[in-house]
C-alpha cells in the first residue's frame, strides 16, 4: 500500500506541474484560448439574464398605460364603503388602486359638468401620461381638464360649481391634458368631493403589476372579496401588452440564441486550434511511453480548467454587462440571477472537452514519429 | 508570382480555407441577420403598438363639453357641432397616409330599448371608402384588434347591429334576435354579440348610417379615432408648428410625429381638432424607445462575438502557417511581400465569405420577420458594402497579430517547428 502511495505522489505533482508549465510557457495561445472563453460565457451569461429580466422590466413600462383591471359598482350604486381597503390588502405591494367618484355638477350659468373626486397622489402614479400644468396642494384647489377650464375658469379665476343645491367655490390649480374624455371634467380630492356631495366612489382602477398570469389569478379573488360589484379587467391594455411582449420575446430568443450559437463556435474553433497546435507535445509523451489514458487525462483536465476558469470569468463580466445595459436603457438594474451560473459552467466545460476530444481522436491514430517529423 | 502563391494556397489549402471561410460566412450572415432586424424592430414593434388602439382623436373644433360619465353620454344630441363624414376619405390624401393603421368614425345617440335607456354607437366596421382612385377598407375592426364578437360583424351598409356582452345579458338577447328601438318603425337584427371589456359592453354598435338616421342627421360624426403608427416623440416634435421657420417646418412636418399627423389630420378634415390620445400616444413612446435600445445593445454583442469569432478563426489559420512563412522569409521575402500575400488572401477569403454571409443572414432576417412578426424585414443594399468592409476589417485584424509574429520570429525557430 505504501509503495503505491509513494509512487502515486510524484506521479501526481509531475502532472500538475506539466499542466501549470503548458499554461505559462505557451501564455500566449493559452491567453487567446481563455480569452474566446470569457467573452463568450460573458455574452451567454448576459443574454440569459437579459432574457429572464427585460420581461419583468418590460410589465413595468406597460404598467405606465394605467389601469389594467376596473372594478365597478353594479348598476350606478356606490361602491360599498370598505371596497377600497379591501382591494388594497389583497393587492398590497402587487399595484395600486385608485377610487374614483363621479357627478354631473352646474356652473354658475347652469351649464353642466361633470366632476370627479378621486385620490390625486395616486392618480398622479397611475396614470403617468397626464399632462398636468400643477397639481392642487390646497383645500379648494381643483384640476381642470383643458377643454373644462374654457368653461368654468377662462381667466383662471375662482368659480362656483353646485350639485344638488350646494355650492362651493374652487381655486383653478392647473389645467389636465390627456386627449380624451378627462379633459372635459373637473377633479376634487376625494375628501373635498364627499364634503360637498356627500356621493361616495363609484368605481376602483387599478394598475396590478405581474404577468398576465398573476393578474389573471387576482381577478377572482377581488371577485370573490366584493360580491356586489363587477371586476373587469382592460382588455385593451391587457391584450396590448401580451401581444407586444410575446413580439420582443420571441425576438431576443432568436437573437439570444443566435449570439450563443456564435460564441460556442468561436470557442470551439479556438481551443480546437489550440489543441491541434500542441500535436507536438502529444507526440513526445506518447513517444516516451506515456499511455493512452494518461495523455486523455493531461488533455481532458487541460480543458475542463481552462472551460471552468472562463466560464467562472465570464459569468462574472456577462453579469455586469446585463446590470449595465439595465441601468442604461431601463433606469433600473438587472437583478443577477445566479441560477444560471451552473448552466454556464457545465456548458463551458462542456464546450471546452468537445474542442479538445475531436483533435485528439484524430491525433489518435496518426504515429507519433510522424508529428515529430513535422508533417 | 504574387497571384500564384494565393491561387495556389488556396488550391492546396482546401480545408483550412474552408474553415475560416466558414467562420466568417457564420459571422457575418449573424451581424447581417441582427442588423437588418434591429433596424427594422422600431417599425415592427410600432405596428405592434397599434394593438393599443387609436392614438389620435378628432373632434369639431367648435364642440361643447363631452358628458360621459364611464361610457355613458349624457350629453343632448342638439347639443355640440359636428364633423362630416363626406371629409373622412380626405385622411387617404394625407402625406403620412401610409401610416394611417385606420381611423374609425363614432356618433353615440342615446336610445330606448324595452324601456331601457342605452347608448348606440355609430360607427365603421369595415368600411369601403374611396379617395381618388384609391379604394380601402377601414373601420374600428383595423383599430381595436381586442374586439371580440360572437357571431358576425354586421355589413356597414346594413340595419343590423352589435351588442355589447353585458347589455345582452341584461335583455336577455343572442345572435340572431331582433331588437326594437323605440321610435324606430324598423327592428334591427343583432348580428353578433361584442365583448371589449370596455365601456361598448353596455352599448348598441350600429353601422354609422343607422345611428345618422335615428338622430335624423345625415353625414354626422361626433368623434374620430385614428390610430397611426408614430415615431417617439422628442423635444423637437413638441416645438410648435407656428414658430417654425421654412426648412425647420418641412422636418417636422415631414416627420412621423404624432403632433405633425395630429396638425396634416386638422389641414385634411375642415373644422376641426386633432389631439393626441396621451394613454395611448405618450406610452408606445417609451416602450418602443425601450425595446428599441434593448435591441441595438444586443446587436452590439452580437456584433462582438461575430467579429470574434472569425478574428479568433483567422489566428488560429494564420498561426498554423507559420512554417509556411518561415520558409518565404529563408528565401528571401520580405516581410512586407510576405504579409501582402497573407493580407490578399484574407481579403479573398473575407469578400466570398462575406458575400455568402451576407446572403444568408438576409434570409435568416426574413424568416425571423415571417416568423414573429408576419411580415418582411428589410434588408437594405447599402448593408452590404458596410457589412463586407466590416468582415475585410476584422478578418485583417484577426490575422494581423498572428503575421506581425510570424514575420518577426526567426526563420529557423520555425522550420523546425518551435512556435
Amino acid at each position: 500500500m505504501s509503495s503505491r502511495t509513494e509512487r502515486a505522489k510524484p506521479r501526481r505533482s509531475m502532472f500538475v506541474r506539466m499542466l501549470v508549465r503548458a499554461a505559462v510557457l505557451r501564455r500566449g495561445r493559452a491567453a487567446a484560448a481563455l480569452l474566446a472563453m470569457v467573452v463568450a460565457a460573458a455574452v451567454t451569461t448576459a443574454m440569459l439574464n437579459l432574457y429572464v429580466d427585460v420581461q419583468a422590466k418590460l410589465h413595468t413600462e406597460f404598467r405606465n398605460y394605467g389601469a389594467n383591471v376596473v372594478v365597478v359598482a353594479k348598476d350606478g350604486q356606490s361602491l360599498p364603503g370598505d371596497a377600497l381597503n379591501k382591494i388594497d390588502s389583497l393587492l398590497g405591494e402587487r399595484g395600486i388602486a385608485v377610487p374614483f367618484a363621479y357627478v354631473v355638477a352646474r356652473t354658475s350659468d347652469g351649464q353642466p359638468v361633470i366632476v370627479s373626486g378621486t385620490d390625486l397622489d395616486k392618480v398622479r402614479k397611475l396614470n403617468r401620461w397626464w399632462s398636468v400644468s400643477a397639481w392642487p396642494s390646497q383645500e379648494q384647489d381643483a384640476l381642470l381638464g383643458t377643454r373644462a377650464a374654457l368653461l368654468v375658469a377662462p381667466q383662471g379665476q375662482a368659480f362656483d360649481l353646485s350639485f344638488q343645491g350646494r355650492t362651493v367655490r374652487l381655486n383653478p390649480a392647473g389645467t389636465l391634458r390627456t386627449g380624451s374624455a378627462e379633459d372635459s371634467r373637473v377633479y376634487l380630492s376625494l375628501r373635498q368631493f364627499e364634503d360637498w356631495t356627500g356621493v361616495p366612489p363609484s368605481t376602483v382602477e387599478i394598475a396590478a403589476s405581474g404577468t398576465p398570469e398573476e393578474i389573471g389569478a387576482t381577478l377572482p379573488e377581488l371577485a370573490l372579496a366584493l360580491p356586489d360589484t363587477d371586476v373587469r379587467p382592460v382588455r385593451q391594455v391587457m391584450e396590448g401588452e401580451a401581444r407586444v411582449l410575446g413580439k420582443t420575446r420571441s425576438t431576443l430568443l432568436v437573437c439570444a440564441m443566435l449570439i450563443i450559437l456564435t460564441a460556442a463556435l468561436c470557442v470551439l474553433s479556438t481551443l480546437m486550434g489550440w489543441v491541434f497546435d500542441r500535436r507536438r507535445d502529444f507526440a513526445i509523451m506518447k513517444a516516451l511511453g506515456a499511455s493512452e489514458r494518461l495523455i486523455a487525462g493531461f488533455f481532458v483536465t487541460e480543458a475542463a480548467v481552462l472551460g471552468a476558469v472562463g466560464a467562472a470569468v465570464g459569468f462574472v463580466v456577462g453579469v455586469s454587462i446585463a446590470v449595465w445595459i439595465g441601468r442604461v436603457n431601463f433606469h433600473a438594474p438587472v437583478v443577477p440571477r445566479f441560477a444560471v451560473l451552473p448552466e454556464i459552467l457545465f456548458g463551458g466545460i462542456a464546450v471546452a472537452l468537445i474542442a479538445a476530444i475531436v483533435p485528439m481522436f484524430l491525433l489518435r491514430r496518426v504515429q507519433p514519429a510522424t508529428i515529430l517529423s513535422g508533417e | 508570382m504574387f497571384l500564384r502563391l494565393v491561387y495556389e494556397s488556396f488550391r492546396r489549402q482546401k480545408r483550412r480555407k474552408l474553415l475560416a471561410g466558414a467562420a466568417i460566412t457564420l459571422g457575418v450572415g449573424v451581424a447581417t441577420s441582427m442588423i437588418a432586424v434591429a433596424t427594422d424592430i422600431g417599425d415592427k414593434v410600432g405596428r405592434e403598438l397599434r394593438a393599443f388602439g387609436a392614438n389620435l382623436v378628432v373632434t369639431p373644433q367648435q364642440d361643447t363639453l363631452d358628458l360621459q360619465i364611464a361610457g355613458v353620454d349624457l350629453k343632448p344630441p342638439s347639443d355640440g357641432a359636428y364633423l362630416d363624414e363626406a371629409d373622412l376619405p380626405k385622411i387617404h390624401g394625407m402625406f403620412w397616409h401610409n401610416n394611417i393603421v385606420g381611423f374609425a368614425p363614432v356618433l353615440p345617440v342615446a336610445v330606448n330599448v324595452g324601456g331601457k335607456s342605452v347608448t348606440l354607437l355609430g360607427t365603421y366596421f369595415s368600411k369601403q371608402l374611396t379617395f381618388g382612385k384609391d379604394e380601402f377598407r377601414t373601420g374600428a375592426r383595423s383599430i381595436y384588434p381586442w374586439w371580440k364578437v360572437g357571431g358576425a360583424w354586421p355589413q356597414d351598409d346594413s340595419q343590423d347591429v352589435l351588442v355589447g356582452e353585458r347589455l345582452a345579458g341584461t335583455l336577455g338577447l343572442k345572435a340572431g334576435d331582433e331588437i326594437e328601438i323605440a321610435g324606430q318603425s324598423q327592428s334591427h337584427r343583432v348580428a353578433g354579440v361584442l365583448s371589449t371589456g370596455g365601456a361598448e359592453d353596455d352599448q348598441i354598435v350600429a353601422p354609422l348610417a343607422v345611428a345618422q338616421a335615428i338622430l335624423g342627421r345625415p353625414g354626422a360624426v361626433r368623434r374620430l379615432y385614428v390610430s397611426a403608427v408614430t415615431k417617439p416623440e422628442d423635444a423637437f416634435a413638441r416645438r410648435d408648428p407656428k414658430t417654425l421657420r421654412g426648412p425647420e417646418f418641412d422636418r417636422w412636418y415631414c416627420s412621423p410625429y404624432v403632433e405633425s399627423i395630429a396638425y396634416q389630420l386638422q389641414e385634411a378634415i375642415p373644422h376641426s381638432h386633432a389631439e393626441q390620445i396621451r394613454q395611448v400616444a405618450q406610452n408606445e413612446g417609451t416602450v418602443l424607445a425601450r425595446i428599441k435600445g434593448l435591441m441595438l445593445l444586443i446587436t452590439l454583442a452580437a456584433l462582438l462575438a461575430a467579429a470574434l469569432a472569425v478574428s479568433a478563426a483567422m489566428a488560429t489559420a494564420m498561426f498554423e502557417r507559420r512554417t509556411e512563412i518561415g520558409l518565404m522569409r529563408t528565401l528571401g521575402a520580405g516581410s512586407i511581400a510576405v504579409a501582402a500575400i497573407f493580407f490578399a488572401e484574407a481579403l479573398l477569403l473575407a469578400v466570398l465569405g462575406g458575400s455568402v454571409g451576407f446572403a444568408g443572414g438576409a434570409m435568416l432576417a426574413r424568416v425571423i420577420g415571417r416568423s414573429i412578426f408576419d411580415s418582411r424585414v428589410a434588408v437594405s443594399a447599402v448593408l452590404f458594402p458596410i457589412v463586407i468592409a466590416m468582415a475585410v476589417l476584422v478578418t485583417f485584424a484577426g490575422s494581423a497579430l498572428a503575421i506581425r509574429r510570424a514575420v518577426k520570429f526567426d526563420p529557423v525557430y520555425a522550420l523546425r517547428g518551435e512556435g
